[in-house]
Parts: structure tokens; C-alpha cells; sequence
């Protein structure tokens, strides 16, 4: 489904990926571990098109496409959700509004009729069951006053909505407490099939006790530095990141 | 004088010449004073501070010739109907360059100690009501569009509600410019007087049809009484060749409410002035503004509260979204007088650029002289936010789709204030129109 080869990214001139290399398939989970600053928020952005991220060098393939010639709204509407690390306010658009835009968009593209605003409100009804959210959310502007919790799980909720094939989480964890977690991951599990995959970029190993990864891959210094099971991530979660970092001999890594 | 006030001076003798015995009447001399008034001032250049970014020089040395007469110049039922909001109004007054049209107005039977009609109407049968308030809030001796105005007022629209009236359904006052040359000059003034305890739901839009350059200069006088609650809404859409110059000065009695939202999106060059008065204690005037300009538009908006007495509050929030080589101009006066306390003034001038070319110039100015006071003042410059479009993309929405629905979005805050419906909804096409994929932001 997706193939990164050899990737190098750069932001604001600085190269922060020095060659990525994962494949996924339909059907798995894969987690990105790694310390702070080692390039796991960048492979995020450069997958969901952020502008300011050039790509200098490799290829990304998704489902036999070129992934970066793609506009972000291209790669969405193929099926490629970014849940955002930190998502952003936009006052004056309500949530729903914003929602069917992004629907319609894609259901558009992908050669369906566009939903009229009965079976819309159907369609959300059931989808805010599967996030716990509350209803009054929807007719609030875009996560404006949302709490931390809210809008992670705001962001679990569009993805309910758009269905996609290849969900990419950025540290959705963070900021969360236990119960939002729970209700974050439950979402997530929710919506596994064998047909989609799910890649879970994280910090710590607590939301892959709820979202069970496949794989699990150290990214350090902007390289994967190691790869393994679900094994991993509790061996990283006791011994910390360090004895990557010497394993692969790189002493001067980010903090 | 300037030798392009010549014109005016000429054209004043052939309004006086028309006048037949009534040139002697009260208002007749108060058109005396203002022609005078003009000829010394001239137009203003942007020397004077008041008029520093906003050249009317393509003004001055165009000869309009002032429309001294009613004629319909071809406008249609049809034209009407399409400006027009419906039944949701009780009454519709059509102006066409100026000039009150019997044929295109409407109005249903008026509640007792309500009067409505045209200024020229009112002139003719209400000379002592007139008389006591016309041209007496508008300052024409510091202001030579005002004095023109004031020199060539004949007709615009006339209301009198008396202590205790309301009227229940808004009215709606369209404005038409028609005719094919262009070339002339509207002069409509209006004049609104409220009772003591009376209510006043007034809608005014300002549409030109003549593909050639015209000036509508406009002046409106309106006195809120005490106890008074006015709402109004005013949409200026005149054709993209005109030049449109608004003043109206607003009176405030105690504890009335005032509720203005004015909208501009027509027009080659427009100067919204807006001044309130308030004459009385406990008082509040809420003042909302939303341009929309593009290509070579320039749209001027400037307003003065004058906190003359204390516990009054204004809030003025004032948007504008320029594209293309459009400027704007905003600037906001407020005066806090000696004995103004426990005034609580809040000014907000927020500016949406599109394009690099785009230019505002925005001016707070606020002069206190009180101390026990509130008073507030923001603007802001800036263009979309770069994560919010990409927020937008990454969820499906095409990238001008999404610039459009925050462009909206920013509009949006001031439009949908406007009070009556069905205004609004003529409001909300307009601006989905000029999005680049309004049809997209319509349909969602």
C-alpha cells in the first residue's frame, strides 16, 4: 500500500529525514517510535503533502502512485488521513460545514454522489457514537475553545468520516488523559479492516497498549534504526531510547 | 475656487430657476448656505487629513451634472423585483437617482403617528416637522460633500415616527442609479426622525445599473429618541464605475439602542462616513462593517462617536477583504468629552489581503478627556493562514475551495449580522459570487 524509499526531507533548508525506508501493507499497524526531534513529526507532514517540507531525495509509492507529485487534498481524497498533532482552530467554519466539504470532496472523487444534508446527519450521528463525542461540538467553529481531549478526539472523528485507507496518527496521544485515550484508540480499532492500515507515530509506548501495532520502528536521527515487533515498544518503553542510539553509534543525536 | 466648483455654481442656478416661488423657502436658504459653503471649500485633496489616502481627484474634474428631476430611465419592474425583499418588508421606497418613483414604491397602511414618504413630499406638507431637523446634525460647513448634498437636496426618504410608534415590519429603501451615459450626479438625503419610546427596522440598498461614471453622494440625518431601538442594515452595490460618498449622522437620545451593519461591495471608489451623536446619558450603538473590494476599488470607511455624555457605549467592529489592486481605508474617531464617564468604547478594524498588491491604511484615533472610562481599539492586517488552508486540504477540500470557505468565513462574522432575512441571503449570494468557487462554498 505504501513504499518509502530512501527519503530525505528538509525544513526551512535543514535536512531532517537522511533516508526512510518502510513499507506498508493493507491490513497492518505500524508504529514509529523515536525520541524527540528524530524526523517522526516530519514523515507525517511529508506523507499528507505539508508544503514547507521539500522532499531532496527517494520516493514514496501509494497504492502504485506517485505519492509526492499529489496535492495534499489529492492524497486525501485517495484515502490518506492525517490526524493532526496539533489540530487547528478555524473560527467562523462550524465543524459540520467543514466536514461535508471534505465528504462531498471526496466522495466526489471517488465517483459517488455527494451526500445532501439528511443523510449527512445520519452518517455523523453514527460516527459521533464511535468517538464518545458531543454532539454540541458539531455546530461549534472548526476547534475553536475545544479542550485538548476534544479536539483529538474531533480529529479520530473525521476520520470516521472519511473512511480512509492509509490513516497516519501523529502523537495523537499526547496531551490525552487515560479515559480519552481509551476513547481515542477504541476508535481507531474500530475502524481496522484488512483493508486499510493504520501508521501510529508516538513518543511513548501507552496508546499502543490500546491500538496493537504490527510492527514497531525506531526512527533516531532521521533514519529507522531499527525495526521489530510489538516486542519493541515495551523494551523501549523500559530501557528508554539511548540504547538505540548506541547500538547504531550515533552519539550526537537531538535531545 | 477651484474652477471645477464652477459647474456646481451653474448648475445651482438652473435648480434655482426651477424652483418657481419657492425659492424663497427655509430649506431653499439652507441650499443657499451650502452652495456658498461649497464654492470655498472645493473638493478636499489629500492634503487634508481627512481625505490623505482617499484621492477624489477623478471626482473633481468630472462634471457631474446633478439629477434635478424624476425620471425612470428605463429601470423595470423587473429590476426592482430582483433588489427587492419581498413580503418580508412592510414597505418599499424606490429612489431612482435620487428622485423618490411613485410607480416602483410601495406601502402598505401606516399604524397612526407614522409618516413615510419622500423628503420632497414632506418638504411640500410637513414644512414645520421638516424644518425643525433637516440639515441640522450634518456639519456641511466643514465637509463639501456634505454641502453639495446639502445644495442640491430636493427628494431621498422621509420618516417621522411619533413618541410611542413602532413599526413592525421593516422597511426597505432601494437607491437605483440608472442611466446609460452616466455622467450624473444622485444627491439623496434622507431624513429619519424617532419619538420618544419608538422602534425602526430600516434596510437600505444601494444599487447602480449605469455602466458609466456616476457619483452618488448621499446624506442621511437620523435622531433616535429616547427609550428609541433603530436597527439598520445598509448594502452598497453600485456598478463598478461608480463613485459613492455616504454620510450619515446619527443622534442619539437616552438609553436608545442603535444597530447599523454596513456593507460595501460596489463601486470604483466609496466613502462610507459614518458619525453618532450621543446627546443623552445611557445610551448604545453598535456599528458593524463588512468591504469587499478587487481590482482597482478603493473603499474608505470613516466613523466618528462622539461620547458627549457619560455611561454611553459604542462598539464598532470593521472588516474588509481586498483582492487584487484593491485598497481600503479605515478610520475610526472616538471622542471621550469631559463629563463622558463610565463610557465604555470598543473599535475592532480587522483587514483580510488576498493579493500582494492589496494595500489598507487603518487609523485609530481616540481622544479622551475623561478618566472613569473603557475604551479599546484593535486592528489587524493579514492574509489566510497558511495552516488552516492546509488543515482544510488535507481533509479533501480543494485548495481554493478552501481559501474561498475562509474567506467567507471572515466575511461571514459581519454578514451575518445584517437583520433582516432576506437581505442577508441577497448578501450571502453576492459574496459566493465573488469567491473564486462560490458554487462549491454555496453547495456544502
Amino acid at each position: 500500500m505504501l513504499e518509502i524509499k530512501n527519503l530525505h526531507a528538509a525544513v526551512g533548508g535543514k535536512e531532517i529525514l537522511h533516508g526512510v525506508n518502510l513499507a506498508v501493507n493493507p491490513g497492518e499497524v505500524h508504529a514509529i517510535m523515536g525520541p524527540n526531534g528524530s524526523g517522526k513529526s516530519t514523515l507525517a507532514g511529508v506523507l499528507a503533502g505539508r508544503e514547507s517540507y521539500v522532499v531532496t531525495e527517494g520516493e514514496v509509492t501509494y497504492l502504485g502512485k506517485n505519492l509526492l507529485e499529489m496535492a495534499p487534498e489529492d492524497r486525501a481524497r485517495e484515502g490518506i488521513f492525517l490526524a493532526f498533532q496539533y489540530p487547528v482552530e478555524i473560527p467562523g467554519v462550524t465543524n459540520t460545514y467543514f466536514l461535508k466539504a471534505g465528504l462531498n470532496a471526496v466522495r466526489k472523487h471517488r465517483g459517488q454522489e455527494e451526500l445532501d444534508a439528511v443523510e449527512f446527519l445520519g452518517l455523523v450521528k453514527q460516527k459521533l457514537r464511535l468517538v464518545d463525542m458531543d454532539p454540541a461540538l458539531l455546530n461549534r467553529p472548526v476547534n475553536e475553545g475545544f479542550s485538548g481531549g476534544e479536539k483529538k478526539r474531533n480529529e479520530i472523528f473525521q476520520m470516521a468520516i472519511l473512511e480512509p485507507k492509509l490513516a497516519i496518527l501523529d502523537e495523537t496521544d499526547s496531551g490525552l488523559d487515560i479515559d480519552a485515550l481509551r476513547i481515542v484508540a477504541d476508535g481507531v480499532n474500530k475502524l481496522r479492516s484488512k483493508d486499510n492500515a493504520v501508521v501510529v507515530v508516538t513518543h511513548y509506548q501507552r496508546l499502543l497498549n490500546y491500538i496493537v501495532p504490527d510492527k514497531v520502528h525506531v526512527l533516531v536521527d532521521g533514519r529507522i534504526a531499527k525495526s521489530g515487533g510489538k516486542g519493541l515498544a515495551l523494551e523501549l518503553e523500559e530501557k528508554g531510547y539511548d540504547w538505540i542510539k548506541d547500538e547504531i553509534g550515533t552519539a550526537s543525536v537531538n535531545g | 475656487m477651484q474652477p471645477q466648483s464652477q459647474q456646481y455654481l451653474v448648475e445651482f442656478d438652473r435648480l434655482e430657476k426651477s424652483l418657481n416661488g419657492m425659492a424663497s423657502s427655509a430649506v431653499h436658504m439652507i441650499r443657499r448656505e451650502a452652495i456658498a459653503r461649497f464654492s470655498e471649500l472645493g473638493f478636499p485633496t489629500t492634503k487634508h487629513e481627512e481625505w490623505r489616502f482617499t484621492n477624489v481627484a477623478p471626482v473633481a474634474r468630472t462634471p457631474f451634472e446633478p439629477v434635478l428631476q424624476y425620471d425612470a430611465q428605463g429601470v423595470t419592474a423587473e429590476l426592482v423585483d430582483h433588489y427587492s425583499l419581498g413580503d418580508s418588508v412592510g414597505g418599499l421606497l424606490v429612489f431612482i437617482n435620487g428622485h423618490w418613483s411613485k410607480e416602483y414604491s410601495r406601502l402598505s397602511s401606516l399604524p397612526g403617528g407614522v409618516m413615510i414618504e419622500s423628503l420632497a413630499s414632506a418638504m411640500r406638507t410637513k414644512g414645520e416637522l421638516v424644518n425643525g431637523h433637516l440639515s441640522r446634525y450634518v456639519r456641511f460647513a466643514e465637509h463639501s460633500f456634505a454641502a453639495l448634498n446639502t445644495a442640491f437636496m430636493q427628494d431621498g426618504l422621509f420618516i417621522h415616527l411619533s413618541d410611542g410608534t413602532t413599526l413592525e415590519e421593516p422597511l426597505h429603501v432601494l437607491y437605483i442609479a440608472a442611466g446609460s451615459t452616466g455622467g450624473f450626479m444622485a444627491s439623496p438625503r434622507n431624513l429619519v426622525v424617532m419619538g420618544k419610546n419608538s422602534r425602526l427596522s430600516l434596510a437600505e440598498t444601494y444599487v447602480g445599473v449605469a455602466q458609466a461614471p456616476y457619483l452618488t453622494n448621499a446624506v442621511s440625518e437620523v435622531v433616535v429618541g429616547e427609550d428609541s431601538i433603530l436597527e439598520h442594515d445598509k448594502l452598497q452595490i453600485e456598478s463598478n464605475q461608480a463613485y459613492h460618498v455616504g454620510l450619515t449622522v446619527i443622534h442619539q437620545d437616552g438609553r436608545s439602542n442603535v444597530t447599523s451593519n454596513a456593507i460595501s461591495l460596489g463601486g470604483q471608489l466609496v466613502r462610507n462616513e459614518v458619525t453618532v451623536v450621543f446627546a443623552a446619558e445611557g445610551s448604545e450603538s453598535t456599528l458593524n462593517g463588512l468591504s469587499v473590494a478587487t481590482g482597482k476599488q478603493l473603499v474608505d470607511n470613516h466613523t466618528t462617536i462622539d461620547h458627549a455624555h457619560p455611561k454611553c457605549a459604542s462598539h464598532e467592529l470593521y472588516k474588509s477583504i481586498l483582492d487584487g489592486n484593491a485598497r481600503g481605508v479605515f478610520n475610526g474617531k472616538i471622542y471621550v468629552r469631559p463629563d463622558a464617564q463610565q463610557t465604555d468604547a470598543r473599535q475592532t478594524n480587522k483587514t483580510l489581503l488576498l493579493s500582494d498588491d492589496a494595500v489598507v491604511n487603518t487609523k485609530p484615533q481616540l481622544e479622551i478627556f475623561a478618566d472613569d472610562v473603557k475604551c479599546t481599539h484593535g486592528a489587524t492586517v493579514g492574509q489566510l493562514d497558511e495552516e488552516q488552508v492546509f488543515y482544510m486540504r488535507s481533509r479533501g477540500i480543494g485548495e481554493q475551495a478552501a481559501r474561498d470557505l475562509l474567506t467567507y468565513a471572515f466575511a461571514s462574522d459581519v454578514a451575518g449580522r445584517v437583520h433582516i432575512a432576506p437581505l442577508r441571503e441577497q448578501l450571502d449570494a453576492l459574496l459566493h459570487a465573488r469567491l473564486r468557487e462560490g458554487r462549491i462554498v454555496k453547495d456544502i
